[in-house]
């Protein structure tokens, strides 16, 4: 039930509590109870848009760190992310498998800037053994969206 | 003679079969026209998913293009996609069909459905279908030389297809059966006891059943039966299945039949001479489908399944009453209450409102009072159709 819910949303954010309640035969009430609760212990973190920042005159500089962590006595993976993730520039950190240790996702408003990030922040955290940085060069799906020529499939109008 | 009238002239320079112009003169003709002047229309009339085809499907038969998969394939299909479409239907209905002799790729269920009538039928011949039925039913047994002879079936009965009333219609003309659950135009399913009951009829009279079932993966909190899978029907049983429906594959022309051997050679002499085999890029699209399509059909389904919900809710709320449609994608709400025939409201729900459905009685009488609309189409568009249908109706309300 909550999953059809978040499947929806996950979807389309803006549809309402009515309209959910349409959809899946639920009770408007059930559906509304059913989010706050979602909200409150944070099965979904936040409502946002999804934009396409080349369509405005906002410099928007993206890029991929790989960041190698040393491992350290009584300190986890854990508190060394946290570090690097308190910073406002991280849109994503995961941890992950691999060669290197952290994917980091920053958006800066200058190559300068992210390159200042790497260099004065987040090399400088202890425990980060070795960073390499990759500037995104073109976002072509975002979030499961086509950035570009997304197309409207053609039909019909009727077909019997 | 050639006969003039005041309008024009009906020329006879061409001379049409008699067959040919048996078929019904497309009355919807005149409305398709009428759609095609109009901009800004939200269609409520498609018959066809809007999704394109899932990606990995798409992609598999680019690659065989890539790899020069582009010659002809046997008459009945390639063998691995008949192989593996022997494996679906033992996996889904539990029914063993010899991938050699008892199946047949065509091109579409609309291929599979002429095949199956011209390699049955001797002139004259009956076939017995549900009114309202899918266009091409009685159009593929009136070319083949036959003779539809129709059931009525009412929104009362949920639209299910009455035993008692196929067996009043049999004659000893009488051929076979031709039944599609989930049905076009009404989305009405039909019980495994009322197929049962219509399977016992077919058997008793040594009938063929003609199972379209096109929209068998389309089905919402009911199970899909299998005519085939009905105990001791295999070989009372031509089954028509297709990709078009479940896969969003309608533009690649694809789907098939499955038989006893006698029937499949003669629908395969016939696919043989008119069609040599079904486009190679679509089969192999086909077995990409079968072997992993099964999620991303399920996927579509469960969004159709929301915008069901939503469609017969606008529909009733807006006070037109709208039986609960199991299967398929369409709903067939009665538009009785305005007073105008399917046709009349089709036309000035499109005139005035912009929304096209298509006229119930396109699909035979009982389609009558009935308009047949698709919710295949985005849930924006969903909403903005219903909130216009409900203007109009309220204009157009009889008091
Ligand atoms: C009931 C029914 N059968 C068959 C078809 C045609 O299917 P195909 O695309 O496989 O030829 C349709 C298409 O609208 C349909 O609604």
């Amino acid at each position: 039930m909550l999953n059809d819910i978040l499947k929806i949303l996950e979807n389309d954010a803006r549809t309402t509590p009515k309209q959910i309640a349409e959809m899946t035969g639920m009770s408007q009430a059930e559906v509304s109870r059913l989010i706050k609760q979602a909200l409150k212990d944070r099965t979904i973190l936040k409502y946002k848009a999804i934009v396409n920042w080349d369509q405005v005159e906002d410099e928007h500089v993206w890029a991929l760190i790989e960041v190698k962590l040393t491992p350290q006595k009584d300190v986890g993976f854990d508190s060394v992310a946290e570090r690097i993730y308190r910073f406002p520039q991280t849109r994503t950190v995961y941890l992950v498998s691999g060669t290197y240790d952290l994917f980091v996702l920053v958006v800066g408003k200058s190559n300068h800037e992210i390159a200042d990030f790497v260099s004065q922040k987040l090399s400088h955290i202890e425990g980060v053994n070795e960073t390499v940085t990759q500037f995104v060069l073109k976002r072509y799906k975002e979030d499961g969206e086509i950035v570009e020529g997304k197309e409207e499939v053609k039909r019909q109008p009727v077909i019997l | 003679m050639v006969s003039k009238s005041k309008l024009g002239v009906h020329s006879k320079k061409y001379h049409i079969s008699k067959r040919t112009n048996q078929l019904s003169p497309s009355g919807i003709r005149k409305f398709f026209d009428l759609l095609a002047s109009i901009e800004g229309v939200i269609s409520l009339g498609v018959g066809e998913p809007d999704y394109a085809t899932p990606w990995h499907i798409v992609e598999s038969a680019i690659e065989s293009l890539e790899k020069g998969q582009t010659m002809y394939t046997s008459n009945l299909g390639m063998p691995e996609l008949r192989q593996e479409l022997a494996r679906y239907l033992q996996h889904h209905y539990d029914l063993q069909y010899d991938p050699n002799t008892e199946l047949l790729i065509t091109v579409g269920v609309s291929e599979a459905l002429d095949l199956a009538m011209r390699a049955i039928l001797d002139p004259g011949e009956e076939v017995i279908m549900p009114d309202p039925h899918y266009v091409a039913y009685d159009a593929c047994v009136i070319l083949a030389g036959g003779k539809a002879v129709t059931v009525p079936t009412y929104e009362e009965d949920s639209f299910e297809l009455s035993a008692a009333d196929v067996e009043a219609c049999i004659t000893d003309k009488t051929r076979a059966i031709l039944i599609g659950y989930p049905a076009n135009p009404t989305g009405a399913v039909m019980s495994r006891e009322k197929i049962a009951e219509i399977a016992e009829v077919a058997r008793h009279y040594g009938l063929l059943v003609i199972s379209d079932e096109i929209y068998a993966k389309l089905v919402y909190g009911v199970e899909h039966t299998c005519v085939a899978a009905l105990p001791d029907m295999k070989e009372h049983t031509i089954l028509l299945g297709g990709f078009s429906k479940a896969y969003a594959m309608t533009g690649w022309r694809i789907g098939y039949a499955a038989a006893p051997k006698e029937i499949i050679a003669a629908m395969t002499k016939i696919h043989q001479y008119t069609m040599m085999c079904a486009p190679t890029m679509a089969q192999v699209a086909a077995l990409e489908a079968l072997r992993s399509g099964e999620e991303s059909a399920a996927e579509m389904v469960e969004d159709y399944g929301r915008r069901r919900l939503v469609m017969v809710k606008g529909l009733c709320d807006i006070g037109l009453s709208c039986f609960e449609p199991k299967g398929a994608f369409y709903a067939f709400p009665s538009i009785k209450k305005t007073g105008m025939t399917s046709e009349e409201f089709a036309e000035a729900l499109l005139k005035e409102e912009k929304v096209a459905v298509v006229p119930g009685s396109a699909f035979g009488d009982c389609g009558e009072g009935y308009v047949r609309c698709c919710y295949a189409t985005s849930m924006a568009d969903i909403e903005e159709a219903l909130t216009r249908i409900k203007r109009f109706v309220s204009r157009h309300q009889r008091s």
